[in-house]
């Protein structure tokens, strides 16, 4: 086989992996849609800030060092602990839940019943809040993540397509890895809203607010658990963005990233925000390495946003999403 | 107890009607200036179809709504078996036992017939958030037994052959039918339908007349409703209360009612000094 071909598939395949971690934030946008009708800007930032809390707590950090030190004149920067990555994300979602309360209790509960466009503003105004809060507590360092998951090339994939094509090809195990976990969550989450008490609760809030309450369902109690649903959702894609590129603030970018993955799934779609990672990621790889020599490169900037717009055009609901049909 | 518990009692039809289940004490309604209940009293006993009803505007929704806690009136007191209720919202109304319909249909819509009924299931499903996370043991066993609740009251509302469509695609009166059919799912002790033969033709109120004999005759279910289609009603109910202009103007058997003057006047529009 040609030796282009073959980087071709490994392109191919690298720009699938990819297209899981776009995913994994996608999907955090789509439960919150889907379950409170709110377009939640903020799902990146919670990913950066679990991810922040989750290193912060594992290097035995003290959170808000910097404030307690410059108002007391102190100097107390660590604990001199290591807590260890499963307590440690333990830990962290908990953080997460109670930031889910907090978020519910002093904002969303406010604006039931508002325009989207208006809970949209909230959820932007939270996302700054959040970074901004993160920064404070942890610090706006640097920092590695590492919480034992496999890193590097996978070598078994390497020698078998070696003996197979002569070329060995280039898998992260860390993508490999994050591919796992992004299935088993789909799997799970879709079980838990088709199938448990949870999750149809759940699907009835999002439907009627006055009907939900008549069969006795607390409004309060599912949206702080969809809020924590989606803090789950953002620690797994935190934990993932961040082995893999460190943790720093440039990842709550990775949220734009979620945008024309959800203009090509649908924003109301699970499969959808799986699939549109995929084409997404792949897109934008197959794209940068057919296309990219001929313009210069640097294409993997903007040809999601490019895809997405042609969607917009052709295909304002996405692929997955429902068409909203207005009855006369 | 009070004094408006009267000795339990057999219909002619053979139903037993038992004390009082609820008791409405001197309910007033506000909403800013507007007078939408004023001071108004009466019981629901148990076992009995208890009417409200009144012309366009007199309340009757606003009372359904304080009974199922969606309102909460400025004055007045609600018991429910023999205790006072305090201040609640609509959805530990419910958990007490308390099912109701809405004059607007109010279903989950993009949920099947038979997902929308399970939905009635929830109070009586225990087993906490983790336990259903995993699935295990408890959770399972309680779906399905549920569930056969659920698929019975479809049976018995005759919606087998929907079960699987999404709500949304019914037309009206099926809707109807599998609101009530979710109030229902719940095993109320009361039951509430707001105006359940609201916008149907003859043969589907008929229907649903049938289905809300049958409900009360099979299961004992205590049911207040409210219509302002008087013959309905008349057919309907064990005792009526005529609301108008937010006071109560009768109270009593069908035919007691029927022949209260100022029963007569409200319906046929005789000028309010």
């Amino acid at each position: 086989m040609p030796e282009q071909v073959l980087w071709g598939m490994e392109v191919f395949l690298n720009g699938l992996m990819t297209g899981v971690l776009y995913a994994l934030v996608a999907l955090g946008f789509v439960l919150i849609f889907k379950a409170s009708g709110i377009f939640n800007f903020s799902q990146g930032v919670m990913a950066l800030f679990a991810a922040l809390t989750l290193v912060g707590i594992m290097e035995g950090q003290v959170p808000f060092a910097h404030m307690i030190n410059a108002t007391f004149g102190t100097s107390v920067h660590d604990f001199g602990w290591n807590v260890p990555a499963v307590g440690a994300i333990l830990l962290t979602m908990g953080v997460m839940v109670a930031l889910a309360w907090l978020v519910n209790h002093f904002i969303f509960r406010h604006l039931v019943g508002q325009e989207p466009i208006i809970l949209f503003m909230a959820t932007i105004g939270l996302a700054y809040f959040l970074e901004g809060f993160g920064d404070i507590m942890w610090g706006s360092d640097i920092k590695e993540l590492d919480v034992g998951l496999p890193q590097g090339i996978n070598g078994t994939i390497d020698e078998f397509t070696y003996n197979l094509f002569g070329y060995g090809f280039f898998i992260d195990n860390l993508d490999l890895w994050a591919t796992f976990v992004a299935t088993l969550l789909v799997i799970a989450l879709v079980l838990f809203a088709q199938y448990s008490k949870h999750g149809r609760a759940m699907r009835a809030v999002a439907d009627d607010h006055q009907a939900a309450l008549s069969v006795g369902i607390s409004l309060k109690f599912i949206w702080v658990m969809v809020w924590s649903l989606a803090g789950f959702v953002a620690l797994v894609a935190g934990i993932m963005w961040g082995t893999k590129s460190g943790v720093q603030f440039s990842l709550s970018l990775i949220a734009l990233k979620a945008l024309p993955v959800l203009m090509l799934g649908g924003f109301t779609s699970i499969p959808g925000a799986i699939v549109g990672g995929l084409i997404i990621g792949v897109g934008e790889k197959m794209f940068e390495f057919i296309v990219g020599p001929m313009v210069g490169g640097a294409t993997e900037n903007w040809f999601a946003y490019v895809l997405a717009l042609i969607f917009l055009v052709f295909r304002p609901q996405g692929l997955f999403g429902e068409k909203i049909i207005e009855r006369v | 107890m009070n004094q408006m518990t009267e000795q339990s009692y057999v219909t002619e039809d053979g139903r037993t009607i038992g004390g009082t289940l609820m008791e409405m004490r001197n309910i007033s309604l506000r909403f800013g200036g507007v007078k939408a209940i004023t001071d108004i009293s009466f019981d629901i006993r148990e076992g009995e179809i208890r009417a409200i009803i009144g012309p366009n505007g007199a309340g009757k929704s606003s009372m359904l709504n304080v009974i199922s806690g969606f309102y909460v009136p400025q004055e007045g007191e609600v018991w429910f078996r023999g205790e006072k209720r305090p201040p609640m919202r609509p959805f530990e109304v419910a958990r007490q036992g308390i099912a109701r319909t809405f004059q607007n249909i109010a279903l989950f819509e993009g949920m099947t017939v038979l997902d929308n009924v399970m939905t009635g299931r929830l109070n009586h499903m225990t087993t906490g958030l983790f336990s259903q996370a995993i699935w295990k043991g408890k959770a399972e066993a309680e779906e399905l037994q549920n569930r056969e609740v659920a698929e019975k009251t479809i049976d018995f509302l005759e919606i087998q052959h929907i079960r699987k469509t999404p709500v949304s695609r019914l037309p009206y009166g099926l809707k109807k039918r599998v609101e009530l059919a979710r109030a229902l799912a719940a095993q109320p002790s009361l039951l509430l339908l707001d105006e359940p033969m609201a916008g149907m033709n003859v043969e589907e109120k008929e229907d649903m007349s049938r289905f809300i004999l049958d409900v009360n005759d099979e299961f004992g279910t205590t049911i207040a409703l409210i219509e302002h289609d008087m013959g309905v009603v008349m057919d309907l109910s064990d005792r009526v209360v005529v609301m108008d202009y937010g006071k109560k103007i009768g109270d009593g058997s069908p035919d007691e009612v029927r022949n209260n003057q100022a029963v007569i006047d409200a319906y046929l529009g005789v000028a309010h000094d």
